[in-house]
């Protein structure tokens, strides 16, 4: 073939562009996730001549092929001939940012702050500036959303004169007549403050920020709130009270609970950028109100931050705080009519102990503590148990057990399955802190009903989780307490349970090491090479495969070789396949 | 700081959310839809309630019918302002003689604007936008059902309904008065008003929207300066709907209103007329709920193609746009309001977009969904589009030649396969000389599309093999770049280093 040498005549930008215009909108989309191997078979100069201008003027596709074109693009420099170049890519992405589909223009805004890095300061003012002015002045929303995302990128680098323009035209698209528009330059807000000199993050940012925080729309002034963070981390500590804390105020009761519920999804970040003094003085009773909330949507936001709200408190005054201020609260919640709000606060209430330490534990959480594990929704009862090691740290899990195990027999009776499968996960982490003698009482017969439950997946974690019983407790304890429980089941009548007999074998014969593997395990497994189930009998051949390992050689050829000769002739296709794989993989052959 | 009356934390009307499953759940733990259905069968009170700082007890007042005609207005005010009064609808048993007054006089409001001449006099318009903002005005709570389908759940019906439904008939009956003066309404009406007014469509309970609709259809009718603003915001609201959040339960409502409005504009069509069918209609077709308000935006869509037949072009090209993908069920819809525009499509229209019509089309018929392919070919039963294929038969028969020939003999549902046969003589019976020739280059064309396929793989194997070749050369030329700087780097620090070493 001609391409040996790489000649960039050999294809004609026409068969090139064929192949982007293919009328298979599935080739047209392979063409374009390829761009980079053809700008590379045209060259840098005919990519920024012929490819580039062609992309520019052709964009009317599919707005799967434009996002994939958005993408490739912000690639793109090293193949127009690197930075010095990289100002060509900019009409295409130009035009991909204003059109309608989001996914498309957040791709595009993506892709332009990437590229907007590889300009020489020069360059940006020249070509990138002019750019975002324009988009910023489109007749449409979606050119003016763009906009948004890119002022924060060439802020930094331009002249004075032209920051003085960026700043107005930012304050502009602040109250722009559309609120979709508003609601990007809301997001923005914090990003572009960020790069902005004090001066004018105290004259400009402050007031579009309490502009948009009490805009009409809830949707743009929830967004303020985000941006709420970012400002006051940039204010000194003396100007946050008259030019923060008003709008702050304001938006934690705000008549929209969606406001609301922003206020308490963002508590920890506010409560850090506003210090403690603020915190003391506004935080706490603003918070008290969203964990009062007439809407659960905010109460449960708000449960979630307490233990991170809590241990963010000044320490000096901490345990004042939570004792005369969110305790009663926290009482409050949990006996709330929403399981949403219980189940946040049941998450995390139990990292209140090691805060309070071990004597506010037992006299004010415990009781708490107790109320939730008694819950009537399992999600709460299931909080509270995966959390169970804080606790422990502080006052002992002994403490608990009276009121655990009926929580933990109730869970792993629940109706709904994945509550079982959620408890069997605990399994190990409760063994570990309540002991083995505990264990072997109350747990050890939960763990095995598990093996026969009618879910399959809950039978498959019980089966993992005997496995890291036996790692906790020791080869000695398996042998004594729950291996002959598994091997009594190879007699059960339903070939489900056979199986997992094998299952389970083949989960514990490392951990039991050699010699019950091959005492005990091995003689039921080559027993079971004779079910007349056939799935029962691949799953002897995979079984095989798997305990080799950790038998001696001597026995596999004695006992195991002739089993999977056996089994290698049976009439099932599917026995003997995977008898032969074990064949193979043990090396018997 | 005072904290603001609230909910008492349980009223005995919320039920406490129990998780007794029935026995039948037990089978395996996957909510059934059933039972999810059940459980939000309760209604929903919104967050106003919380904002009444102390709750006012209700005096009852004399009856307006009694009333002498001096003391008339007077007292219509009072009862307005006594309707001011909110209460808690969650707690059903709370203040019952305080619901029942209010509700009494709600009803004798409602029957006074109704029925009695000259009630409306201009002090009683502030007093009276002022009791029905109160009481409509609220922030949606939030959805009890976060993924609420509205097709499949039940929707979350407001609490405090039997007394906002009489505010909404008040509000209705105030409008559609004779003594109603839009200049005077016009100065309380205002476009805040409206806004809030648009925020409620989102409301789930239907029975709020059927009001909405039809008092915003009448303010719309009335108040001229506000038409623009509406449509405006409108359109706002569907931006929202279509590019951010896929959520307003109003929609179909709202695109109601739109279909008597399009009817009524202008000729030439105004640009913002056409922007609005152009970025908002068409692209509303991409919707998820499509199903809920496809009705009524197809009804839209018509009604645009029979004020001003050059949109035609528009619809067709954006509908082909956003044809749907993967969902089968949309395809149908897509299929059916095609067959709506094509029921009234100039001639002269229906040629300009023939090509990329027909080619969706002949995809539609190899659909191995059945009822997609089956959708498509009944295009052939409706009379008037299939004069219109037979004037351009020479244009769409090779465009559906392949598929037709080629689904006819291997689609596995005989109902398709008998309709395709159908199709099929109808177009022998019309062009047969076309026909014959389709059929002979049927073979040939098959061959030439695979060796195009066998040139493309070639085509890209080759450039894919320069790639390699240029990257690597590529990255050899850099590797020897780097050490050079390197090098370079090298000679230049080494005095440094032991400059510093010295110190």
């Amino acid at each position: 073939m001609a391409g040996a040498d790489g000649d960039d005549s050999l294809y004609p930008i026409a068969v090139l562009i064929d192949e982007l215009r293919n009328e298979d909108v599935q080739l047209r989309l392979n063409s374009i996730k390829k761009l980079s191997t053809i700008a590379l078979a045209l060259g840098v100069e005919r990519t920024r001549t012929e490819l580039l201008p062609f992309l520019t003027d052709t964009i009317y596709d599919e707005d799967e092929v434009l996002l994939a074109l958005a993408e490739q693009l912000g690639n793109f420099t090293m193949l127009v001939g690197g930075p010095e170049y990289v100002h060509c890519l900019l009409p295409p992405l130009e035009s991909l940012a204003t059109v309608e589909e989001t996914v498309v223009r957040d791709k595009a805004v993506e892709s332009l702050r990437k590229i907007s890095h590889e300009h020489s300061p020069v360059d940006l003012e020249v070509h990138f500036e002019p750019l975002v002015k324009r988009l910023a002045s489109g007749d449409w929303f979606t050119s003016r959303t763009s906009a948004c995302g890119l002022f924060s990128v060439c802020y930094p680098r331009v002249s004075s004169t032209v920051k003085a323009e960026i700043r107005q035209h930012f304050r502009n698209l602040c109250s722009d007549d559309t609120p979709m528009v508003r609601r990007a330059a809301a997001s923005k807000l914090g990003e572009f403050a960020k790069v902005l000199e004090l001066e004018y993050v105290k004259s400009d940012i402050i007031s579009l920020f309490t502009a948009l925080a009490s805009d009409e729309q809830d949707s743009v002034r929830l967004l303020a709130v985000e941006a709420c963070v970012s400002i006051a981390t940039l204010l000194p500590q003396e100007d946050l009270e008259t030019l923060v804390m008003p709008t702050l105020r304001q938006a934690a009761e705000d008549k929209s609970w969606r406001v609301r519920y922003m206020v308490a999804d963002k508590f920890s970040e506010l409560q850090k950028a506003v210090g403690p003094e603020i915190t003391k003085n506004d935080l706490v009773p603003a918070f008290q109100n969203l964990l009062k909330d007439c809407e659960a949507e905010v109460r449960a936001a708000a449960a979630n931050k307490v233990k991170e709200f809590c241990e963010n408190l000044p320490e000096d005054s901490r345990e004042t705080i939570i004792m005369t201020h969110i305790l009663p609260c926290v009482k409050e919640l949990v006996s709330d009519t929403n399981q949403h709000v219980k189940s946040a606060l049941a998450s995390v209430i139990m990292g209140l102990s090691t805060i309070l330490g071990k004597d506010n534990t037992i006299e004010h959480l415990l009781p708490l503590f107790l109320a939730q594990l008694k819950d009537e929704c399992p999600e709460v009862r299931l909080n509270i148990i995966s959390n169970l090691d804080c606790v422990n740290e502080v006052i002992g899990i002994r403490q608990l057990s009276q009121s655990l195990l009926p929580a933990i027999v109730e869970l792993a009776e629940d109706a709904k399955w994945r509550v079982r499968l959620a408890i069997i996960e605990y399994m190990p982490l409760l063994a570990g802190q309540l002991g083995v003698e505990f264990f072997d009482e109350k747990l050890n017969s939960l763990c095995m009903a598990w093996l026969v439950d009618h879910v399959y997946a809950i039978r498959e974690a019980a089966t993992c989780n005997l496995t890291k019983l036996v790692e906790k407790f020791g080869a000695e304890w398996a042998q004594n307490t729950i291996v002959p429980k598994v091997l009594g089941m190879a007699n059960d009548p339903n070939y489900l349970h056979r199986m997992t007999t094998l299952f389970c074998i083949n989960a514990l014969s490392e951990a039991c090491g050699q010699e019950i593997t091959t005492k005990h395990m091995l003689p039921v497994v080559l027993k079971m090479s004779n079910d007349q189930v056939a799935n029962v009998r691949f799953n002897v051949a995979k079984s095989l495969q798997k305990i080799g390992p950790v038998l001696d050689s001597n026995c596999l050829q004695a006992e195991v070789k002739p089993v999977l000769e056996k089994l290698a002739a049976d009439q099932d296709i599917d026995v003997k396949y995977f008898a032969q794989e074990a064949v193979s993989v043990l090396a018997l052959a | 700081m005072e904290t603001p009356t609230k909910l008492p934390p349980s009223s005995p009307s919320s039920p406490t959310t129990g998780f007794s499953v029935p026995s039948a759940e037990k089978v395996d733990g996957f909510p059934r839809r059933s039972m999810r259905r059940a459980r939000q069968r309760r209604s929903h009170s919104s967050s106003q309630f919380r904002y009444q700082s102390s709750q006012v007890e209700l005096t009852p007042l004399p009856l307006i019918k009694d009333a002498p005609v001096a003391e008339l207005h007077d007292l219509f005010c009072k009862k307005l302002q006594q309707c001011c009064v909110l209460f808690d609808f969650l707690d059903c048993v709370a203040d019952l003689k305080g619901k029942e007054i209010k509700r009494a006089a709600l009803n004798e409001l409602v029957e006074s604007v109704a029925t009695s001449r000259g009630v409306l006099i201009e002090p009683l318009y502030p007093e009276a936008i002022k009791m029905i903002s109160v009481n409509i005005f609220r922030t949606l709570p939030p959805s009890e059902n976060p993924d609420f389908d509205p097709e499949e759940d039940e929707p979350t019906l407001e609490a405090s309904w039997p007394h906002l439904q009489l505010v909404y008939e008040f509000f209705l009956r105030f409008l559609e008065s004779p003594d109603f003066q839009p200049s005077m309404a016009k100065r309380y009406v205002d476009q805040k008003f409206v806004l809030q007014l648009l925020e409620l469509f989102d409301s789930e309970d239907p029975r709020e929207r059927e009001y909405l609709k039809t008092i915003l259809h009448r303010v719309y009718g009335k108040l001229l300066g506000l038409r623009a603003y509406i449509r405006k915001q409108i359109n706002n609201i569907f931006l929202r709907f279509i590019y951010e959040t896929e959520h307003f339960n109003g929609v179909a409502e709202l695109l109601e209103i739109l279909g008597s409005i399009i009817n009524g504009f202008a000729l030439p069509l105004k640009s913002e007329h056409k922007q609005f069918l152009v970025r908002v209609l068409i692209p509303l077709h991409t919707a998820k709920s499509l199903s809920i308000f496809h009705a009524q935006l197809a009804y839209c869509v018509v009604q645009f193609m029979e004020k001003d037949a050059t949109v035609t072009e528009y619809i067709i090209r954006g509908l082909l746009k956003y044809w749907p993908k993967t969902c089968t069920q949309k395809e149908v819809m897509f299929l059916g309001e095609i067959e709506e525009i094509l029921d009234v499509i100039e001639p002269s229209q229906f040629i300009r977009v023939q090509e990329p019509l027909f080619k969706q089309i002949a995809a539609c018929i190899s659909s191995p969904h059945f009822q997609v392919a089956e959708r498509a070919l009944y295009f052939w039963n409706n009379e008037y589009i299939l004069s219109l294929i037979e004037e351009n038969c020479q244009v769409i028969l090779p465009l559906v030649f392949g598929t037709l020939y080629r689904v006819s003999k291997e689609h596995w549902n005989q109902t398709i396969v008998s309709l395709i046969y159908n199709v099929l003589k109808t177009f022998m019976e019309m062009n047969s000389k076309l026909f014959d020739d389709l059929t002979a280059s049927y073979k040939v064309e098959k061959q030439k599309e695979l060796k195009r396929e066998r040139e493309r793989a070639e085509l890209w194997r080759g450039l894919e093999e320069q790639q390699e070749r240029r990257l690597q050369s590529l990255g050899e030329a850099s590797r020897n770049q780097k050490n050079l700087q390197e090098r370079e780097k090298n000679s230049k620090n080494e005095p440094e280093n032991s400059a510093a070493n010295t110190t």
